[in-house]
């Protein structure tokens, strides 16, 4: 299974979009840099996450989360923070990543 | 000198997929993925090339660019056959949006969903996507 990684704000490009249409139940997807936005709950894109949900399994860089001042914000349920260690673990238990640019 | 390899080909053939998504000219990222399959084709692996998003907009015909000074490389996706890259892929839903059907492009490409391109790029053993 693959994990994808995406690093752009879904309110800004369809990067997160088109990851979702081409990504096979089982993957992960890890939201980093301006990815981590499209983490966030009670969003006008929170839908595009929440109806894969349970199929994907969806990560978020903490780091990330917390240099853009999100820790306090509510994430949508079913998310798992990891640090740049897991980020690592995640690499080295999926088949190949693919970095969305 | 002596070869890594020669005639017998290389000793490790991977599964690469370039997933093009972004169109021509605008930024360089289309260019320097092209360059990228041509390594990947220059050392012999197992290539697939995609285009989706604005990137099937790399593909259309009658591109013409000398008004604004840059290389029209869109012809080198017509060459690709002659290195042995011949896996060549749009997604279908990408395309539609645009208006574009397989008449419109530079070269033919295998059209496939979604749902079809995702089976295929979990395949893979390398994805560079831009």
């Amino acid at each position: 299974m693959l994990l994808h990684t995406v690093n752009k704000s879904p309110f800004e490009r369809n990067t997160l979009e088109s990851c979702l249409r081409v990504c096979e139940d089982g993957a992960g997807i890890l939201l980093i840099e301006d990815g981590v936005y499209g983490a966030l709950d009670n969003t006008a894109v929170a839908d595009l996450i929440k109806k894969r949900m349970g199929n994907i399994k969806f990560y978020v860089l903490g780091p990330d989360i917390d240099a853009r001042g999100l820790a306090n914000q509510t994430m949508i349920e079913g998310i798992e923070s990891v640090d740049f260690g897991g980020f690592v673990d995640l690499v080295e238990k999926h088949s190949a990543t693919q970095s969305w640019l | 000198m002596e070869e890594e390899w020669d005639e017998d080909g290389p000793e490790v053939v991977k599964r690469f997929m370039y997933v093009n998504r972004k169109a021509p000219y605008g930024t360089v990222y289309a260019l320097e993925m092209l360059e990228k399959v041509l390594i990947a084709a220059a050392f012999e692996q197992d290539v697939h090339v995609v285009f989706m998003d604005d990137g099937v907009y790399q593909l259309k015909k009658g591109q013409e660019t000398k008004g604004v000074n840059m290389k029209n490389f869109s012809p080198t996706f017509r060459a690709l056959e002659g290195y042995d890259v011949e896996k060549l892929y749009a997604e279908k839903e990408s395309l539609e949006a645009r208006g574009l059907t397989v008449d419109d492009l530079v070269v033919p490409v295998e059209v496939l969903t979604s749902e079809e391109l995702k089976a295929l790029m979990s395949k893979q053993e390398v994805i560079l996507t831009a």
